[in-house]
C-alpha cells in the first residue's frame, strides 16, 4: 500500500490536467444522458452500449478510409451519426410505443437494449481488442510545467468547452431545444399546445445517443475498444448526472469534474484504491445535497 | 386507515389464517417434486435447479423491498457478495467452525443493509438508488482492490466445505432446505402487520406519515430483513460454488436480479422465483446452443414488455385466479 509519488506542483497541475480531459469525455457522455432523463424521465441504461458502439464505429470508419488522418477526422464525424441512426431505430421502432407505460417498465427496456446492443457489438466486431491512431498533429505530447502532457488529452479539453457552448446554444437559442426544454418540464401541457410530443421524445433520445457517440469516438485512440467499454462508463455517467442534479446539463458538468478530478487525485494520492475515490465523492455530495448540486428538472 | 385495510388486505386470508389449505396445496406439491427430483434427473440438472433455488432466494429477498416497499434498491447484489465474502473469509483465514461462518454471513450483510441504507431512507425514489449504487461500489471497489485481504479479482476458489454439504445431491437438499425455511419466514413477514404497513407505504409514503408510521424506520427495518435474506442468498452461493469473487457485488448482477422480479412479476409474491427460474435457465440452456445468450434474453424481455407487462406470474394470476388487480395500481409506485 505505498501511498504516492512526490506531491510536486508539477504532478498535482499535471494531473489535474488529466482529471480534466477526462472530466470532459465524462460529461460529453453523461450531457446525453442527463438530456435523455431529462426529457424522457429515463435512465438509458443502453446509452453505454451506444458509447461502445461510437468507439467501433469510429474504428470502422476509420479502416474503411485508410486510417491515416482524414479517416480518423471524418470517424470523429460519422461516428456519432450511425450511433444516432441505430438510435432512432431503436426508438421509432419499439421504445416509441411504451412512453404510457410504467416507470420501470422503461427501464427495464433500456435494459434489454442494452443487452441486444452488446451482443450484436459482439456479432459484428468481435471479442478483440481494437485501437485507433491518432494523426500525427495530435500524437505525443507538449511539456507542461516542465512534464510531459498527451496532446489528445490537450485536444480533448479544447473539444469539451466546445461541446457545451453547443449544448447551451442549442437548448437556449433555438426553437427545437427550446420545445424538447419545454417538454421535460410538463409535457401534456407541451402536447397541449400541439406539438408532437412523440416526435420531440424521439428527438431528445436520439440527440443524447448523438453525444453518447460523440464522447465514444473522442475516446477511442486514448484507450483500447473492447467489449465491456459499455460497463465501465454507464455507471459513472449515471451517478454524474445523479450528483449535478438529474436532467439539468450544467450539473452533469459539475458532476463530470468532480467525478475525473477526484479520480486523477486518487491514482496520485493512493493507486491501489483509486477508483474507490470518485464513489466515496459522489456518496459525500449525495448525503450533503440529496437532490443533487444543481437544481433537477424534476 | 380503513382504506389501506380493504385495499391491500385480503380480507378472507386473514380470516381464514395465514395459511389456508388450499393455498398450500401448490407450493407442498412443487416442494414434494423438488425433494424427489435429484435421483432421477441427471446431475446437471440438479445443479441448474440448485442454482435456480439459490437465485430465487435472491430475488425474492430483493422483492421484499422493490415490489413490496416500493423502494428502488438497484444493488442489491452487494449483500449477497458481503454474506458470500464472510463466509468464504471465515472459512479460508480462520480456523472457525462453518456454522459461525454461516450465520455470520447473513449478519455481516444485514450489518452492511443498516449501515447503507441509514444513509439511503434519507432520499427518494431514483436518488436512493443513485446513493445506493455509489455506496455499493464504493464496497465493490474495496473488495476488488484489497487483493491481500480478498484476492482483488481472482476471488477466493477451493472454500473448504463440511462433509455433510459437499457431495452434490446433499447440497441440493441443503439448499432446498433453507429455501424452504425462508420462503416461509418471508411469506410470514409478508402477511405481518409489518409486510402491511410496507405495502401501505409503497403506495403511499404522505398518508402512511400523516397516520402516524414512521416511514424511515420501517423502511430501514425492511432493508434490514432483505439485505439479511440476500447474506443467506449468499451462504447458498458458497455452499453450491464452493468460491467467491467480486463480480458477485458488481452492478450488472444487481440488474439482473433487479430485473428477475420485474420479469417475474413484481407486485406478487412468488414472481421472483418464477423470474430467477426464467433468467438462470436461459443462461443455461440458450448457453449451450450460442454464446449470444444474452441476445435472446433481451429479445424475450422486450415481447415480456409488450405483451405481458405485470410480469409472468402476475398474468399468470389475473388469467387463472381472477384476482382483482387491486394491487397493480398504476403509476402508485
Amino acid at each position: 500500500m505505498e501511498i504516492g509519488q512526490t506531491f510536486t506542483f508539477a504532478a498535482l497541475g499535471i494531473q489535474f490536467l488529466v482529471g480534466l480531459s477526462r472530466a470532459m469525455i465524462l460529461f460529453i457522455v453523461s450531457a446525453g444522458m442527463s438530456f435523455v432523463l431529462g426529457v424522457l424521465r429515463v435512465p438509458n441504461i443502453a446509452h453505454g452500449s451506444l458509447y461502445m458502439i461510437g468507439a467501433f464505429s469510429a474504428f470502422t470508419i476509420s479502416n474503411l478510409l485508410g486510417g491515416g488522418p482524414g479517416g480518423f477526422w471524418m470517424a470523429l464525424i460519422l461516428a456519432p451519426f450511425v450511433v444516432a441512426v441505430v438510435a432512432l431505430i431503436a426508438e421509432r421502432s419499439l421504445f416509441c410505443h411504451l412512453y404510457e407505460r410504467e416507470h420501470l417498465m422503461l427501464l427495464l427496456f433500456t435494459f434489454a437494449l442494452m443487452l441486444i446492443l452488446g451482443d450484436l457489438v459482439k456479432i459484428f466486431w468481435g471479442a478483440d481488442y481494437r485501437s485507433i491512431m491518432a494523426p500525427d498533429m495530435l500524437r505525443g505530447s507538449v511539456s507542461i510545467f516542465g512534464s510531459p502532457f498527451p496532446r489528445y488529452n490537450l485536444f480533448i479539453l479544447i473539444i469539451g468547452p466546445l461541446v457545451a457552448v453547443g449544448i447551451w446554444f442549442f437548448s437556449n437559442k433555438t426553437k427545437v431545444g427550446k420545445i424538447a426544454r419545454a417538454a421535460a418540464v410538463d409535457r401534456e401541457m407541451v402536447g397541449a399546445i400541439g406539438i408532437n410530443v412523440s416526435w420531440v421524445f424521439a428527438f431528445a433520445f436520439v440527440l443524447g445517443c448523438f453525444l453518447a457517440g460523440l464522447g465514444g469516438a473522442l475516446v477511442s485512440p486514448t484507450t483500447s475498444i473492447s467489449l465491456g467499454m459499455d460497463h465501465d462508463i454507464i455507471m459513472e455517467a449515471f451517478l454524474i448526472v445523479t450528483i449535478g442534479g438529474l436532467g439539468n446539463m450544467w450539473g452533469a458538468l459539475v458532476g463530470s469534474l468532480i467525478f475525473g478530478l477526484s479520480q486523477a487525485f486518487g491514482i496520485l494520492f493512493w493507486p491501489q484504491f483509486a477508483i474507490v475515490f470518485p464513489y466515496i465523492a459522489v456518496a459525500i455530495i449525495l448525503i450533503w445535497r440529496p437532490r443533487g448540486m444543481l437544481k433537477s428538472v424534476w | 386507515m380503513i382504506r389501506f385495510q380493504t385495499k391491500f388486505h385480503k380480507e378472507p386470508n386473514l380470516v381464514r389464517g395465514i395459511f389456508s389449505l388450499r393455498s398450500l396445496v401448490f407450493p407442498g406439491v412443487v416442494f414434494v417434486v423438488l425433494l424427489i427430483l435429484p435421483p432421477i434427473i441427471p446431475r446437471f440438472y440438479t445443479y441448474t435447479l440448485a442454482v435456480i433455488l439459490e437465485t430465487a432466494l435472491l430475488a425474492m429477498s430483493l422483492n421484499m423491498l422493490v415490489g413490496h416497499g416500493g423502494l428502488f434498491q438497484f444493488h442489491h447484489g452487494v449483500f449477497y457478495g458481503v454474506g458470500a465474502y464472510t463466509v468464504a473469509l471465515i472459512l479460508t483465514k480462520t480456523p472457525l467452525p462453518t456454522w459461525v461462518a454461516l450465520i455470520a454471513g447473513p449478519l455481516m450483510a444485514a450489518l452492511t443493509g443498516l449501515v447503507i441504507g441509514w444513509f439511503c431512507v434519507r432520499l427518494s425514489k431514483l436518488y436512493f438508488g443513485m446513493l445506493q449504487i455509489s455506496l455499493g461500489s464504493l464496497v465493490w471497489a474495496v473488495v476488488f482492490r484489497w487483493y491481500r485481504l480478498t484476492n482483488g479479482d481472482d476471488g477466493i476458489h477451493g472454500i473448504p466445505m463440511p462433509p455433510f454439504i459437499t457431495s452434490q445431491s446433499s447440497v441440493y437438499y441443503f439448499i432446498l432446505i433453507v429455501f424452504a425455511i425462508c420462503l416461509i419466514v418471508m411469506y410470514l413477514i409478508f402477511k405481518s402487520p409489518f409486510g402491511a404497513t410496507l405495502q401501505a407505504i409503497r403506495d403511499n409514503p404522505e398518508r402512511c406519515e400523516a397516520i402516524g408510521v414512521n416511514v424511515r424506520r420501517h423502511q430501514l427495518i425492511a432493508i434490514i430483513i432483505a439485505t439479511f435474506f440476500a447474506g443467506i442468498a449468499g451462504d447458498l452461493f458458497v455452499v453450491l460454488e464452493g468460491s467467491v469473487f467480486p463480480d458477485l457485488l458488481f452492478w450488472v448482477l444487481s440488474l439482473e436480479i433487479f430485473i428477475m422480479c420485474l420479469l417475474g412479476g413484481w407486485f406478487t409474491f412468488a414472481g421472483p422465483i418464477l423470474g430467477a427460474t426464467i433468467m438462470v435457465s436461459l443462461r443455461t440452456f440458450v448457453g449451450i446452443y450460442t454464446e449470444y445468450w444474452t441476445l435472446i434474453l433481451g429479445i424475450i424481455l422486450i415481447l415480456l414488455i409488450f405483451f405481458l407487462p405485470e410480469g409472468v406470474w402476475g398474468y399468470v394470476l389475473e388469467k387463472f385466479h381472477s384476482q382483482p388487480k387491486e394491487a397493480i395500481e398504476k403509476g402508485s409506485v
